[in-house]
Formats: C-alpha cells, sequence, structure tokens
C-alpha cells in the first residue's frame, strides 16, 4: 500500500484512540485539579489516587439503560449525541498534531509508512475548523428539542444564543492574525513561528489571543459560558433526559473540542509544534496543549457562571468592538 | 472514480435531504434536514477543490439555519407534526413541478450548449481564498460593494425595528405594563360594582 494512505490511516486510528480514552482521562483530571483548588481530596477510592475511577465511570456509563423519554422525536434525540462527537473528531483531522515522522522500516506491516502531521491537509484548516466546530453546537441544539422537556428546550434555546454570540468573535479575533500570517493554513501559521519564543505571535496579537480564549471557551462551552446545561438554573439542560452512553459522547465531543481549542491556540500563537531550545517539537506542543487544557479548569475552578444576557452583552458590545479596532489597527500596520 | 462516487453520493444525498425539508410536517426534521443538506453541498465545494468556498459555506449556512431553529423553537413544538391547513392540490403539484423543471432547462441549456467553460479560471501557484479575493476585488467590485450597502440597510432597519424603546430601561418598561394592568383591574372592579 501507498506508504503515506497507510499513515493516514494509522494517524487516523491513533488519533480516535487517543482523544476518546484523554476524554475519559480528561474527566479524572478535571476532578482532581478542582478538588485541590478547593481543598478537597477528589476522587480517592477506587484504584491508586483513585485513578480506577475512570474505568469504574465507564462502566457505568455503558452499562446504564439506554433511556429514550416517551414523547421524544426518537431519531433526533439518538443522532444528537453522535452529532457532537463525530464532529469532534472531523475538526481533529484538520489540525497537525506532531511533525511528520516515518515509521522505521524494522516495525512489521506498517515499516516505512509517512504518518503526516495532519490527516487531511487542507490549505484553509482555520475556516474549516471554525465551520465544523460550528457545527458541533448542532448536537446540543437538537438534543434539547428532540426531548420534549422544557429543560431541554430551554438549553437549546441557550445554545443558539450562545452559537450566534461567540461565533462573531472566534471569526473577527482569528482574523488579525491571519492577516499578519497571509495564509489559513495551520502548517503555515507554525513555520512562520519556527524562530523560537520571540517568534511567537502572541507578541505581536495579544488581544487576539485573549479573545479567541475567551470564544474558545464559550464555544467548548466550558465554565464562565456553560450555559447550555448550568446545573443551578435549568437542571442539565439540552442533556436532561440522557442517560448511559449517549451521555457519555456528549462528554467525549466536549473533550475531544477542549483539547481541539488547545492545540488551535498553541498552534496560531503559541508556535505550535516548532521545536523550543532543546526540547523537540513534539514535547513542546503537548507541554503547550495540557497547559491550556489546565487552564481550562483553572478557570473554571475561580470563575461563576454568567447569565445568558451577560454573554450576549459581553459578546456583542465589549468583545466585538474591541476585534473590530484590533483587526483595523493590525490593517493599518501591515499596510505599513 | 472516487471522485465520480463522492459526487454521486453528495448529490444523492442533497436532493434527499432537501425533499425531506419541503415534504416534512416536523419542524424538527424539516430544519435538520435542510441543515444536512448544506452541510453536503459544502462537499461539491470540496470536491471542485474550492475549498475556501467549501468552508466559507459551512460557516455560512451553519450559523443561518441555527437562527432558523431559534424561530422555530419559538413558534412550533418540535415533538408534534405541524397540521397543514391547506389540502394539497395536485394540479398545483404538477404545474408547480413543471414550471421549475421548464426553469431549470430554460438556465440550463445555454450552459450544456456551450460547454461549461470558467470565465475567470483558477491562476496557477496561488492560494485558493486569494484567487477568490481577486476576482471578487477587482471584476465583482461594485456587486460585492452593492452588497455590503444592502446588508448594512438591513442592518439599520433590523435595528430600527428591534430597538424602538431602547433609550428606556426593560425593568421601567415591565413596571409600565403591570401598572397599566392594575388600571385595568381597578376598572373592572368598577364596572362590577356598577
Amino acid at each position: 500500500m501507498d506508504p503515506l494512505i497507510l499513515g493516514t490511516i494509522i494517524k487516523i486510528v491513533l488519533v480516535l484512540a487517543i482523544v476518546s480514552a484523554l476524554a475519559g482521562f480528561g474527566t479524572y483530571l478535571e476532578r482532581k485539579v478542582l478538588a485541590y483548588m478547593q481543598r478537597r481530596i477528589g476522587p480517592a477510592h477506587v484504584g491508586p489516587f483513585g485513578l480506577l475511577q475512570i474505568v469504574a465511570d465507564g462502566i457505568k456509563l455503558l452499562t446504564k439503560e439506554d433511556i429514550i423519554p416517551q414523547n421524544a422525536n426518537r431519531f433526533i434525540f439518538m443522532i444528537a449525541p453522535a452529532v457532537t462527537a463525530a464532529t469532534a473528531f472531523i475538526a481533529l483531522s484538520a489540525v497537525p498534531l506532531f511533525p511528520t515522522f516515518t515509521i522505521p522500516e524494522y516495525f512489521p506491516l506498517v515499516g516505512g509508512a509517512i504518518v503526516p502531521s495532519t490527516i487531511s491537509d487542507i490549505s484553509i484548516g482555520i475556516l474549516f475548523l471554525l465551520g465544523v466546530m460550528g457545527s458541533g453546537l448542532y448536537g446540543p441544539l437538537l438534543a434539547g428539542m428532540a426531548q420534549a422537556n422544557k429543560w431541554g428546550i430551554l438549553g437549546s434555546a441557550r445554545t443558539a444564543v450562545q452559537f450566534l454570540s461567540y461565533e462573531v468573535i472566534t471569526g473577527l479575533s482569528l482574523l488579525a492574525p491571519i492577516m499578519l500570517v497571509g495564509s489559513l493554513s495551520l502548517i503555515d501559521f507554525n513555520n512562520t513561528q519556527i524562530g523560537g519564543v520571540g517568534s511567537w505571535i502572541i507578541w505581536q496579537q495579544p488581544v487576539a489571543f485573549v479573545l479567541f480564549l475567551i470564544a474558545g471557551f464559550a464555544e467548548t462551552n466550558r465554565t464562565p459560558f456553560d450555559l447550555l446545561e448550568h446545573e443551578a438554573e435549568i437542571v442539565s439542560g439540552y442533556a436532561t433526559e440522557y442517560s448511559g452512553m449517549r451521555w457519555g459522547m456528549f462528554f467525549i465531543g466536549e473533550y475531544a473540542n477542549m483539547i481541539t481549542i488547545s492545540l488551535m491556540a498553541s498552534i496560531i500563537f503559541v508556535g505550535g509544534y516548532a521545536p523550543l531550545g532543546f526540547i523537540p517539537g513534539w514535547i513542546a506542543i503537548l507541554l503547550k496543549v495540557t497547559f491550556f487544557f489546565f487552564l481550562m479548569l483553572w478557570v473554571r475552578a475561580s470563575w461563576p457562571h454568567v447569565r445568558p444576557d451577560q454573554l450576549m452583552w459581553f459578546c456583542w458590545k465589549v468583545l466585538m468592538p474591541i476585534a473590530v479596532i484590533n483587526v483595523v489597527i493590525t490593517g493599518i500596520v501591515v499596510m505599513i | 472514480m472516487f471522485e465520480q462516487i463522492a459526487f454521486y453520493f453528495f448529490s444523492a444525498a442533497t436532493v434527499v435531504l432537501f425533499l425531506i425539508t419541503a415534504f416534512s410536517k416536523n419542524v424538527l426534521y424539516a430544519m435538520s434536514a435542510l441543515a444536512a443538506g448544506m452541510v453536503m453541498i459544502s462537499g461539491f465545494f470540496f470536491l471542485l477543490d474550492a475549498d475556501f468556498l467549501g468552508a466559507v459555506q459551512l460557516i455560512v449556512y451553519v450559523g443561518a439555519v441555527m437562527a432558523l431553529y431559534a424561530f422555530g423553537m419559538m413558534f412550533f413544538d418540535a415533538t408534534k407534526d405541524v397540521k397543514e391547513k391547506n389540502a394539497p392540490s395536485y394540479l398545483v403539484v404538477l404545474l408547480g413541478g413543471l414550471s421549475a423543471l421548464l426553469l431549470v432547462v430554460m438556465f440550463a441549456a445555454p450552459i450544456l450548449g456551450s460547454n461549461i467553460e470558467a470565465s475567470y479560471p483558477p491562476i496557477e501557484g496561488i492560494s485558493n481564498p486569494k484567487s477568490v479575493g481577486l476576482v471578487l476585488f477587482t471584476k465583482y467590485l461594485i456587486p460585492f460593494e452593492v452588497a455590503a450597502l444592502m446588508l448594512l440597510v438591513a442592518m439599520i432597519a433590523g435595528i430600527i425595528l428591534a430597538g424602538k424603546k431602547m433609550d428606556i430601561s426593560l425593568t421601567d418598561i415591565e413596571e409600565d405594563i403591570a401598572i397599566s394592568e392594575e388600571e385595568e383591574m381597578s376598572l373592572d372592579e368598577k364596572d362590577g360594582e356598577k
């Protein structure tokens, strides 16, 4: 078989397996980090340091009865979680994860396969990512509307509100770095920042970086903006009627999206997988992604929820003008 | 080979999904099929190596249909079928279908007759967004500006329609309504006394 196709298939399998496993591990990390920040211990009973809690949760999710409410729209109710999970992984297919490498010849079966850095190297990676991650919000939207539950409807109404608010900010905040680099390909972004810490785009575009992070939190439905399933207000929002593995798929999708946003932030603003001094590239990007993942948990521990009207006010009246001004200033600087 | 399979898959999926949109009585099915159909259309752009347009199609229509869902949520119960009042008339269906077919033939015939040729073929060595921008800001500058102006007009109209009482705080408006209701109540009581 063609070494590139073989390598791509290997990469697809690896990404699927590792990211969905990481989603499980992410829940453990989240609980532990939150617990330490709130001076608790967190999961501690199952296995060493509570590590086997992931397995226990997995068994619980897999064996729980899959309930479909009587008046729900069965078909839409059943495919909604798949939309979230599938779009999260489709988005990952356009992100360069590691530098390209060749598997050494002495491995049986797969020796000589070229594993590309991106599964599908389309020249407009950023736009594709925005589009696919945006369509990921159809999962909560459909789920909420299909389940014949008032909390669900409220959850999906909030999904629409949140999507229409943050999507503008994501696009406008990324526009300024795109103008600097002059390309929509994430690989080009990585290559322009290859000259070490000084060449990172974050130093030229600090405003865009902060805006992108805020919009990314809203996009992944993380805490300051997790309006869709705000336990204190609307029970569990779009996920109220879900149980078992269908509920689990929403969360695999959410954690995969968190990883994608962390990857995007690290590639666009802080140098991606370019080697960092003595640290090789693949470790550098792992460190960066881990940092951004940790940042999401940190913010969750330290900030309260916002109300939907506060989110809209914040996005349209504060962030959007800042983003537009940032784009205009960048344009003037680029022209000069 | 692969491209042909993909093309027929996307065409079949698009047609079926839009038929569901037109014929389904359930709001949720109709809108989901519309959104999925839009995603399928972006597949054609990717097949034609117009990556930029494909991604724009994804972003724009995903957002647009999301706004439609918001209206659907307000007006319909998504779990029940909509009861349509007008009975289907087969004559209308026949005539409508025929005129649609006629329109397609009228527009497609000249294109088919003179073989399809790109009026502005992509320039070699220029990336996809750049070639779109080149054509947009040279050949199609005036339509582009007109479209921008129309969107601006629509935006201003939207602001005026939505913001009639923007200078008054929302809480004050609610109090006004509450007061007028109290007045009506007292009026009703007086009527009762009479």
